[in-house]
C-alpha cells in the first residue's frame, strides 16, 4: 500500500471515520445483481447449512438445510439453489449484439454474438468468494440420473449445471478489475480507508462501522461492537458474515436445535397410527422452522450489510474505463454461455500446463490494464502514481513547433512542461496523456535550468504537415502524464483463450471429461 | 539432557534446556509460579499454543505469560477483552470421526497412507498410565521397543514432553510411526479437505508449526534411543475431497522446527523478563482485581501487530492499549517501514501537515508530499463534481 494510503488510514483513526481512497467508483455495479450469503457447516468441506440469496433487499430467498449430514437434504438446498441463480444467469443469455472479430484459426472475420449485459454475483466477504468455488468444485462433476442412470446417488437435474456456472464465476474472480463475482468487503476496502489495519478490514460489520456508523459513533467503538459485542446468551451482536458460523451459535443454539430436528425426524419414522403421525409432523415441522429460524438470524444482519454497501459504492460515480472492463467481463459470460450450449464437459480439476500459463498472464494484464485505468480515472489513484514517479501533473508554458527532418516532414512540436511533481524520467524516456480518451505519446527530452521539462510530441497528429487541430497542447493546459503505457486496444474486446469454446477456435477439450467424484454413503458433500 | 546420554550421533543442537543448576531452576519456577498465583495451576501450553509463538516472536509479554503458566484467556476475558477463539462441536465430532477412521483397522489403514501396502503385523502398544509422567515414560519405553523390533509400529496419542522455561509441557501427537529403520514419523490428522490434492495452504501452514513442535519433543526421547531417527517431514492425513475417505501427504517442516526451535530458546529467558518486574507483581487471576491484573501486564512491554488478533488471547486487550498509544503499527506491520522514526499516528500527521518533524528528515518530506498531493485530488474531485 502507499504512503498516501496509511496517510488515509490515520486520518481516519484521527476523525474516527473512514476516508477515500478513490474519488470514482472503480467496479462495475449491476442494476440488478444477484446478492448470495451462504453458511457452511463447521468442520465439513463445503456441506452448507443455509443461505440467502436474492436480486433485491427486500425479497431474499431463504435456504436452510436443517441437517447438513443429510445428504438428501443437501441435494434439496442444491436444487433450490440452482432454482434461484441458473435462470437469473439465463435471464442474460439472449440478449445480444452482433460482433465482427478474427477467427482465431481462419484469420477471417467472422460475426459472433456478444451478451449485451451479464448477470453479477455479491458475496459478503473474500471467504463466500471461496466458497462459491468450492459450491462449483462439489458440484459440477456430479451426475444427475440422466446422465448416468446407475450412478449410486444421483444429483438433482442442474445442479452440475450451477456447479460450472459457480466455477466459471469463481474463477472469473482472480482476474484483476473483472466485477462478475465480487466481495462486498473487497468493494468497500478498494474505495475507503479505515483506521484500522486490512486483517481487520476483513470483517464486514466492522468494516461498515469505520464507513458508515448508524449514528456520529467513533469508528473504532462501533467496530469494537461489531467484532466482540455479545447479548446476554452470548451470542454476537453482529454475527460473522459467514461461511463459517460462530462456534458460540453452533454450540448454544443450532446443535440443539438441530438434534430436536433429529428427534422429531425419528418420531415421525416411528409413528405408528395416523394421530401419533400427524402429531409427529407436526413436530418436525415446529422443529425445522426453528433451525431456519436460527440459520435466518446469523444470515440477515449480513444480508442488509452486503445491500447496504452496495448502496454506499452506488453512491460514487462510474469511472470512466469501468465499463471497459466490464465489457471483457460480458465476453467472459458470453464464451462460457457458448461452453456450455456447445456440450463441453465441466472445467476440469486442474488446469493443464498451458492454460495455466495462459490464465496466470491473462491475469498480470489484466493488472496492469486495471492500475493504468485507475489511475487515468481517478486523481487520487493517479496521486499515488504521482508520489511513487510513475506519473506527473503541470502546466505547459510554452509550445514550439519542430518537425521530423525526412522529406515529407511530420510534426514534432516540443513542449515546455512545468511540474512540481518529480516524475523518473530519462531522455528519451516516453510519456503518455489521454487524448479524447485515447493515448498521446511523448519523449523526455532534456530538463530545462529552471526545472521546467522539454517534451517532444510523437503521434496522434494527423498526416498533413501541421498537427490536426486539438492534436497539440495549448500553452496555459493542464496535464497529467504517466509514464506507464494506457490500454492502447479499443472497440470490441476478445474473450480470453479459456473463455472460447472450440467451437469458436477454443483450445479442443476431451468430450467426456473427467471422471466424477468418487461418493461413500458418509460423504458430506 | 546432558551430552553424556547422547549416542553420539551426529544430531541437530539441542539447546532448549537451560544450562543452569537444579537451584536456578528451582528458583525460576519458583518465581514463574509467583508470576501466576500461588493457588493457580499452570496452565498447559499445547503444541497449538507453542506454534503460535512463531507467529510474534518478539512479544515479551507473550514469552512471559506463556512461560509462567498463566492462563491468558481467563486472564484476558477479567481485562475485559475476551479471546474470541472457541471450537464448533459439529467441528469436534467431525474431526473425531474422522481420527477414529484414519486409525482403523488396527493402524494398518494408516500405513497404507504412507504408502505401505502389506506391512505384515503392525503393533500397537497400550500406551496408558497414571498420570502424565506415567505416560511420558510409557511412550518412550514403547518408541525404544519400536525401534530395537525393526516392524512397523503404530503409536497411538503418545504422550512427550518438551521442557519449555524451565517447567515440562505435555505434548500429544495424533499418531508417531515407527518404521523398521527405526524412523520415526509425526502423523497429524486434520479435517479439513485435501482438494484436488492440495489443502488451504494457511491450514497446511498451522498444521506443520504444530507438527514441528511434536518433533522437537519426540528429537529428546530420539537422543536417548539407539538406532532412532526423527523424520522432518511429517504425514498429513486429511480427507480426500468431498469425501470422507483418508488422504495424505508427507509436509517436510524444517524450517518451521528451525524457527520454533529459536523461538523456544529464546522463551527460556523467561527469567531475565521476570527479573526486570518489580518485586511482587502478579498475574493471579483469582485474587487480583481488574485494575491490578491491568498494571501487571502493562509492566511487560508488548508487541502488538494485528496478526495477534488471531493468534493471542489477549489480541483486543493489547490492541486497545496500542490504539491508546497511537502506534501506527496497529494499522499493520507494513506500515511502520515507510514512516522511519515516526511511530506515532498524531507524530505521523503532525509531520505530514508541517506542524512537527525535520523537512529534511527523508520520511517527513515524503510524508508532506504525499499529503499535499492526496488533498489536491480532493480538491479537484470535489470542484468536478
Ligand atoms: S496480543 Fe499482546 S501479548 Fe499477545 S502476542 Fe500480541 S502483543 Fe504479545
Amino acid at each position: 500500500m502507499s504512503l498516501i494510503a496509511h496517510l488515509a488510514r490515520m486520518e481516519a483513526v484521527e476523525s474516527g471515520r473512514a476516508q477515500p481512497l478513490a474519488t470514482v467508483r472503480h467496479r462495475h455495479l449491476s442494476e440488478r445483481p444477484l446478492v448470495l450469503v451462504p453458511l457452511t457447516t463447521a468442520g465439513e468441506a463445503g456441506a452448507p447449512l443455509g443461505a440467502l440469496v436474492g436480486t433485491g433487499p427486500d425479497e431474499p430467498r431463504l435456504l436452510v438445510v436443517p441437517q447438513p449430514r443429510d445428504r438428501e437434504l443437501r441435494f434439496a438446498f442444491l436444487a433450490e439453489l440452482a432454482e434461484e441463480v441458473l435462470p437469473y444467469v439465463d435471464g442474460y443469455a439472449d440478449a445480444v449484439e452482433p460482433v465482427e472479430r478474427k477467427d482465431p484459426a481462419t484469420g477471417e472475420k467472422v460475426q459472433v454474438e456478444l451478451c449485451l449485459d451479464a448477470p453479477q454475483l455479491i458475496v459478503p466477504s473474500r471467504a463466500g468468494i471461496e466458497y462459491v468455488r468450492l459450491l462449483g468444485r462439489s458440484t459440477r462433476f456430479r451426475r444427475t440420473a440422466e446422465q448416468d442412470p446407475d450412478t449410486p446417488y444421483p444429483a438433482p437435474p442442474r445442479v452440475p449445471l450451477l456447479g460450472r456456472w459457480l466455477t466459471h464465476y469463481g474463477e472469473r474472480a482472480r482476474v484483476p478489475g473483472s466485477s462478475l463475482l465480487l466481495a462486498a468487503t473487497d468493494l468497500l476496502n478498494r474505495h475507503w480507508a479505515t483506521g484500522q489495519s486490512s486483517l481487520e478490514d476483513q470483517h464486514l460489520g466492522a468494516l461498515l462501522a469505520w464507513i458508515d456508523p448508524y449514528d456520529d459513533e467513533p469508528g473504532a467503538e462501533a467496530a469494537y461492537r461489531a467484532e466482540l459485542g455479545r447479548d446476554s446468551r452470548g451470542q454476537l451482536l453482529c454475527p460473522p458474515a459467514g461461511p463459517a458460523t460462530d462456534p458460540a451459535f453452533d454450540n448454544r443454539l443450532l446443535a440443539p436445535a438441530i438434534e430436536a430436528y433429529d428427534r422429531a425426524r425419528q418420531a415421525v419414522g416411528a409413528a405408528e397410527d395416523g394421530e401419533t403421525a400427524d402429531a409427529a409432523l407436526a413436530a418436525l415441522h415446529r422443529a425445522e422452522r426453528e433451525v431456519r429460524r436460527l440459520v435466518v438470524s446469523q444470515l440477515k444482519p449480513t444480508w442488509d450489510a452486503t445491500w447496504r454497501a452496495l448502496g454506499l459504492l452506488r453512491e460514487l460515480p462510474e469511472g470512466a474505463r469501468v465499463a471497459d472492463r466490464w465489457t471483457r467481463d460480458r465476453w467472459s459470460f458470453t464464451g462460457h454461455r457458448d461452453k456450455v450450449a456447445a456440450g463441453e464437459p465441466p472445467q476440469p480439476r486442474r488446469d493443464d500446463a498451458v492454460t495455466a500459463a495462459a490464465k496466470l498472464a491473462a491475469r498480470e494484464q489484466a493488472q496492469g490494464r486495471l492500475d493504468a485505468q485507475e489511475a487515468l480515472d481517478d486523481p487520487l489513484v493517479l496521486a499515488g502514481r504521482r508520489l511513487a514517479g510513475e506519473a506527473f501533473t503541470g502546466e505547459v508554458v510554452e509550445v514550439t513547433p519542430a518537425w521530423t527532418e525526412a522529406r515529407r516532414p511530420a510534426p514534432r512540436p516540443l513542449l515546455t512542461f512545468r511540474t512540481d511533481d518529480r516524475p523518473r524520467l530519462e531522455p528519451g524516456t516516453k510519456v503518455y496523456r489521454s487524448l479524447d480518451g485515447r493515448p498521446q505519446t511523448a519523449e523526455f527530452v532534456a530538463p530545462e535550468e529552471d526545472g521546467a521539462l522539454v517534451l517532444r510530441l510523437l503521434d496522434k497528429m494527423g498526416r498533413a504537415k501541421e498537427p490536426a487541430e486539438g492534436t497539440v497542447p495549448e500553452k496555459g493546459e493542464r496535464i497529467a502524464w504517466t509514464l506507464f503505457e494506457h490500454d492502447q486496444r479499443t472497440g470490441p474486446k476478445l474473450p480470453a483463450p479459456e473463455d472460447t469454446p472450440w467451437t469458436h477456435g477454443g483450445p479442443p477439450r476431451s468430450a467426456d471429461g473427467e471422471l466424477p467424484d468418487a461418493v461413500t454413503p458418509e460423504d458430506l458433500l | 539432557m546432558s551430552a553424556s546420554l547422547d549416542d553420539g550421533r551426529s544430531r541437530p543442537a539441542q539447546t532448549t534446556d537451560p544450562v543452569p543448576t537444579p537451584a536456578s531452576r528451582r528458583r525460576t519456577r519458583e518465581r514463574l509460579a509467583e508470576l501466576r498465583g500461588p493457588s493457580v495451576p499452570p496452565r498447559p501450553l499445547d503444541a497449538r499454543a507453542l506454534a503460535a509463538l512463531a507467529a510474534n516472536p518478539g512479544c515479551r509479554r507473550r514469552a512471559l505469560l506463556d512461560g509462567a503458566g498463566v492462563d491468558k484467556g481467563a486472564l484476558a476475558s477479567r481485562l475485559g477483552s475476551p479471546a474470541p477463539f472457541g471450537q464448533s462441536q459439529f467441528a469436534i465430532v467431525r474431526g473425531n470421526s474422522f481420527e477414529a477412521k484414519v486409525k482403523a483397522d488396527g493402524g494398518r489403514e494408516l500405513l497404507r497412507l504412507f504408502g505401505v501396502e502389506d506391512p505384515g503385523t503392525v503393533s500397537v502398544p497400550e500406551l496408558s498410565a497414571s498420570g502424565p509422567e506415567g505416560r511420558t515414560a510409557r511412550t518412550a519405553l514403547a518408541l525404544r521397543e519400536a525401534t530395537a523390533a525393526g516392524g512397523w509400529t503404530l503409536l497411538d496419542h503418545p504422550l512427550l514432553t518438551l521442557e519449555v522455561a524451565g517447567s515440562p509441557v505435555h505434548l500429544e501427537p495424533d499418531a508417531v510411526v515407527v518404521d523398521p529403520a527405526g524412523r520415526w514419523t509425526v502423523v497429524e490428522i486434520k479435517s479439513f479437505p485435501m482438494l484436488d490434492g492440495a489443502a488451504d495452504a494457511a491450514k497446511v501452514g498451522a498444521a506443520a508449526r504444530q507438527a514441528a513442535v511434536y518433533v522437537l519433543a519426540l528429537e529428546r526421547v530420539a537422543a536417548v534411543t539407539e538406532g532412532a531417527e526423527v523424520g522432518h517431514g511429517v504425514l498429513l492425513v486429511c480427507p480426500k475431497d468431498f469425501s470422507n475417505l483418508p488422504t495424505a501427504s508427507v509436509v517436510d517442516v524444517r524450517r518451521q522446527r528451525a524457527v520454533t526451535r529459536r523461538q523456544l530458546d529464546r522463551l527460556t529467558r523467561v527469567e531475565e523478563i521476570a527479573g526486570a518486574l518489580p518485586e511482587g507483581l502478579t498475574f493471579d487471576v483469582r485474587e487480583r482485581s481488574a485494575e491490578e491484573l491491568s498494571a501487571a501486564v502493562e509492566a511487560v512491554p508488548h508487541a502488538y501487530a494485528p496478526e495477534c488478533l488471531a493468534a493471542c488471547e489477549l489480541g483486543f486487550h493489547c490492541r486497545g492499549r496500542a490504539r491508546e498509544a497511537g502506534e501506527v503499527q496497529t494499522l499493520g506491520r507494513s506500515v511502520r517501514g515507510e514512516l522511519g522514526a515516526l511511530t506515532t499516528v498524531g507524530a505521523v500527521l503532525a509531520a505530514a501537515r508541517g506542524e512537527a518533524g525535520d523537512p529534511e528528515d527523508p520520511a517527513v518530506a515524503a510524508l508532506r508530499r504525499a499529503r499535499a498531493l492526496r488533498q489536491e485530488a480532493l480538491t479537484e474531485a470535489a470542484a468536478c463534481r
